[in-house]
């Protein structure tokens, strides 16, 4: 399901079909990964491999569902954390390549629960991707170095500062860890969060999850730019999943950098940020494209007409959204965006609780998002529409080895 | 909470498994009938029952001399001049099962657990003495409890469900004194620990599933036009109206239940995988009602239901400890601390010979609560299949 001139809108229509093509179309070619069913799971080469030098679901393709969660950990011993972390590791490993965890959703022992939950059996693998970090609390918790490794955190992993306009929920923000799971079929998601949710009880315990629908960054420029909750083209000059040079630069921690067991990971900030649209909808076209900086047609940047045209900040007005957020603005600094829309129900007086889950990814959020952040929040013409309702940083370590697990440079460092 | 399905889904085994009369048998159990009430699913009977036992005033006479090992049903009839009655005992003299007051003419069925094994049928014509004695061996099946250990596991965990469904009896009775009195306040004490038996032994009561709703319904799970009876019944007059006016005829047909109850108990379908899904399930019920403070909505003593849960599953989990262990150490290695985890915070809000007011709980300490009981109840998920052989 790469996007191969087929608009975007189009293929959300054909997903659940194109899924059923695809389940059936492989019938008869001896195809190895099975779901507990027996039915074959995916065609073969879509899956995106789980294994490698960084981790997946950062600078692979973006998928066009989330489930996303954070944890607390309960467990004060470091076995148990260990332990947990490769518990995960194994599941993520399975269910990413359309297999179920554990035994599966159907064992031969009825009077047990079964090791998975069920609810993807028939599914594909839906380019499942499981991304996972250290929040804060794993290293240190109000003065405690529970597990020892105090002196590992990066200082990179430096607490967000308070932001002007912050109205954070505590419930929805933080976490000693975070998986950020997306798929194209938001049912394979979930099925991975709750599993593993499932694997952690007694070390972890759920703190918040978030669902998002509606990507608003692409990694691959080939496809046409997603567009976000109030209708404009999100993450035009995203950094693309294939430029090596632009990573290395802005995404990848490097050894360098201060921490060896970082190299090769990331950092992920997550903001969940509120949008009232209903009031963003009385605006006039003219003033959403003053406050937003591009035409909402084309996606072009105001005075041009190619969405992909250079950004000249200096002919945009000053308080527009990508004046403020541009590279150029901001010393060169470029991040990875990799949000999604969401509707958590209604607010009860009448209005969508509507917004992006801001996902971001860099090398060092004090340089890259801290700066950034600060000038929207101060000086953003569309922060009037917007509240930040949750916050959290992770430090995400390098991708895993077959036999490896989430976090053992850490661990073992 | 599943409780009206459930009890829709019991109701017609409830006749066979609990004493009906000889013409209840085969009509409504088709075959099989839960045990425990978490799904768990064995042969009960189909058509006559697997024994019949004819107790005259000099002889004790088996339809059979061997029986299928495993959950069967025995049928007692009194062919006496004065009600009888039947004990299933070991050679050891202990006794598997009884069935008191059989009256002249009449059968009554029961449930018992028979593993392979020889047995002693002693009929009491006249309820005294020694009764006179036959023999019946149970052999093959396939049931856990030919295992000696889950045959004693069951046996402890009988006599706790009994002691349990007691002292509910005992100060339900004193609450009714208070109720008779009009004392609002003594009733209010009473009220929590007139439920601690009870809610220690839930899923074997849910089993029968004709007394968990007439007993221990909530407001919300009533259906338009179900006449609402039981505990909670006097738990809103109680706490909203500061009243026990109306509550007699109340108090009253609790009571009667409680002693059907009792009166049950021995004759309760119990295995070591039902205890072990018992637990699991008492574990679902802090989840679900306590820990969200629906249960005792009015007066707050949902920590007082939690400690009775958790007691109740700590108990089955204490007796199958024995056949766990065996089966996955590594799993009786995890529950046992986490049992404690979830005691010692329960711990943190005890006053006195109760607990705290579960209004006064925040959102946070509620949150600690469910992290502990989901760690728990996770692993406890898996202690049924550990002591299924």
């Amino acid at each position: 399901m790469s996007g191969s001139g087929i608009s975007r809108r189009r293929l959300l229509g054909l997903g659940a079909a194109a899924a059923v093509a695809g389940a059936t179309a492989v019938e008869g070619v001896g195809l190895a990964v099975r779901r507990g069913d027996g039915e074959p799971a995916a065609a073969p080469g879509t899956a995106i491999p789980f294994h490698g030098d960084h981790q997946a679901g950062i600078a692979t393709p973006v998928q066009d569902r989330l489930h996303i969660a954070a944890f607390d950990l309960t467990t004060t011993d470091r076995a148990a954390l260990v332990g947990l972390l490769q518990r995960w590791t194994t599941a993520a490993a399975q269910v990413t390549t359309g297999a179920d965890v554990g035994s599966g959703a159907l064992p031969a022992t009825v009077q047990a629960p079964p090791d998975d939950t069920g609810e993807a059996m028939g599914l594909p693998d839906s380019r499942l991707t499981l991304t996972f970090g250290f929040g804060p609390g794993a290293f240190e918790l109000a003065g405690r170095d529970r597990f020892g490794l105090r002196s590992h955190r990066p200082d990179a992993l430096a607490d967000l500062p308070r932001f002007s306009g912050d109205v954070l929920d505590p419930a929805r923000g933080g976490g000693d860890l975070v998986v950020q799971a997306c798929a194209d079929d938001p049912q394979v998601a979930v099925h991975a969060i709750r599993n593993l949710a499932r694997l952690g009880f007694g070390d972890a315990a759920v703190r918040w999850s978030q669902l998002g629908f509606g990507k608003t960054s692409s990694t691959s420029p080939a496809e046409a730019t997603p567009r976000n909750l109030f209708g404009f083209k999100d993450g035009t000059n995203n950094i693309a999943g294939d430029d090596a040079a632009a990573l290395r630069q802005h995404v990848w921690a490097d050894r360098g950098d201060g921490s060896d067991w970082m190299h090769g990971g990331s950092y992920l900030v997550a903001r969940r940020i509120a949008m009232t649209v209903e009031t963003w909808d009385r605006s006039s076209l003219v003033e959403q494209e003053q406050i937003t900086g591009r035409h909402k047609g084309s996606g072009a940047p105001l005075g041009g007409t190619a969405e992909h045209g250079a950004v000249d900040v200096a002919a945009l007005p000053r308080d527009s959204h990508v004046a403020i957020a541009h590279p150029s603005a901001n010393d060169g600094h470029r991040i990875l965006r990799r949000g999604y829309s969401f509707v958590d129900g209604s607010d009860g007086l009448g209005h969508l609780d509507a917004g992006l889950f801001f996902i971001a990814f860099c090398r060092d959020p004090r340089t890259q998002y801290v700066p950034l952040q600060r000038r929207l929040s101060s000086n953003d013409a569309m922060a009037e529409y917007l509240r930040h309702t949750g916050s959290g940083l992770w430090a995400v370590p390098p991708g895993v080895d077959p036999g490896g697990y989430w976090g053992q440079s850490l661990l073992e460092a | 909470m599943p409780r009206l399905a459930l009890a829709a889904l019991l109701v017609a085994v409830t006749a066979t498994a609990c004493g009906g009369s000889a013409t209840t048998s085969g009509s409504g159990s088709a075959g099989s009938a839960p045990v425990g009430s978490a799904g768990t699913v064995e042969t009960v009977a189909e058509g006559a029952p697997a024994l019949e036992v004819v107790s005259t005033d000099t002889q004790c006479t088996p339809s059979v001399a061997s029986v299928t090992a495993g959950t069967v049903v025995v049928r007692t009839t009194a062919r006496t001049s004065e009600a009888t009655e039947l004990y299933v005992e070991r050679p050891d003299g202990s006794v598997v099962a009884e069935r008191a007051n059989v009256e002249p003419g009449a059968s009554e069925d029961m449930v018992v657990e028979l593993p392979p094994g020889d047995y002693v049928l002693r009929c009491k014509p006249g309820k005294t003495g020694l009764g006179v004695t036959a023999e019946v061996s149970a052999a093959g099946g396939t049931i856990s409890a030919a295992d000696p250990r889950a045959a004693a596991a069951v046996a402890g965990y009988r006599a706790f469900v009994l002691a349990g469904s007691k002292s509910s009896l005992a100060i339900t009775t004193k609450l009714a004194a208070a109720i008779e009195k009009g004392d609002v306040r003594a009733a209010k004490s009473l009220y929590a620990p007139s439920r601690v038996g009870w809610e220690s032994l839930e899923p074997v009561a849910e089993s029968f599933g004709d007394l968990d709703p007439k007993m221990d319904l909530r407001e919300a799970d009533l259906e338009a036009g179900q006449k609402w009876t039981g505990w909670h019944v006097i738990e809103k007059t109680l706490w909203t109206q500061n009243t026990t006016a109306g509550l007699t005829p109340v108090v009253t047909d609790l009571l009667a239940n409680l002693k059907v109850l009792v009166q049950r108990v021995p004759q309760a379908p119990i295995t070591a995988v039902s205890m072990a899904n018992g637990a699991k399930e008492l574990l679902d019920e802090v989840a679900t009602g306590k820990v969200t403070g629906e249960e005792e909505v009015f007066s707050h003593t949902d920590l007082v239901d939690f400690q009775a849960n958790l007691d109740g599953a700590r108990e089955a989990f204490e007796l199958l400890t024995p056949m766990a262990i065996a089966a996955d150490a590594a799993l009786v290695a995890t529950l046992t601390p986490r049992f404690d985890a979830v005691q010692t915070e329960l711990d943190r809000f005890s006053r006195g010979s109760g607990f705290v007011s579960y209004d006064t709980v925040g959102p946070a300490d509620r949150k600690k609560l469910a992290d502990v009981v989901d760690a728990l109840a996770e692993p406890l998920s898996r202690l049924a299949a550990s002591v299924a052989t």
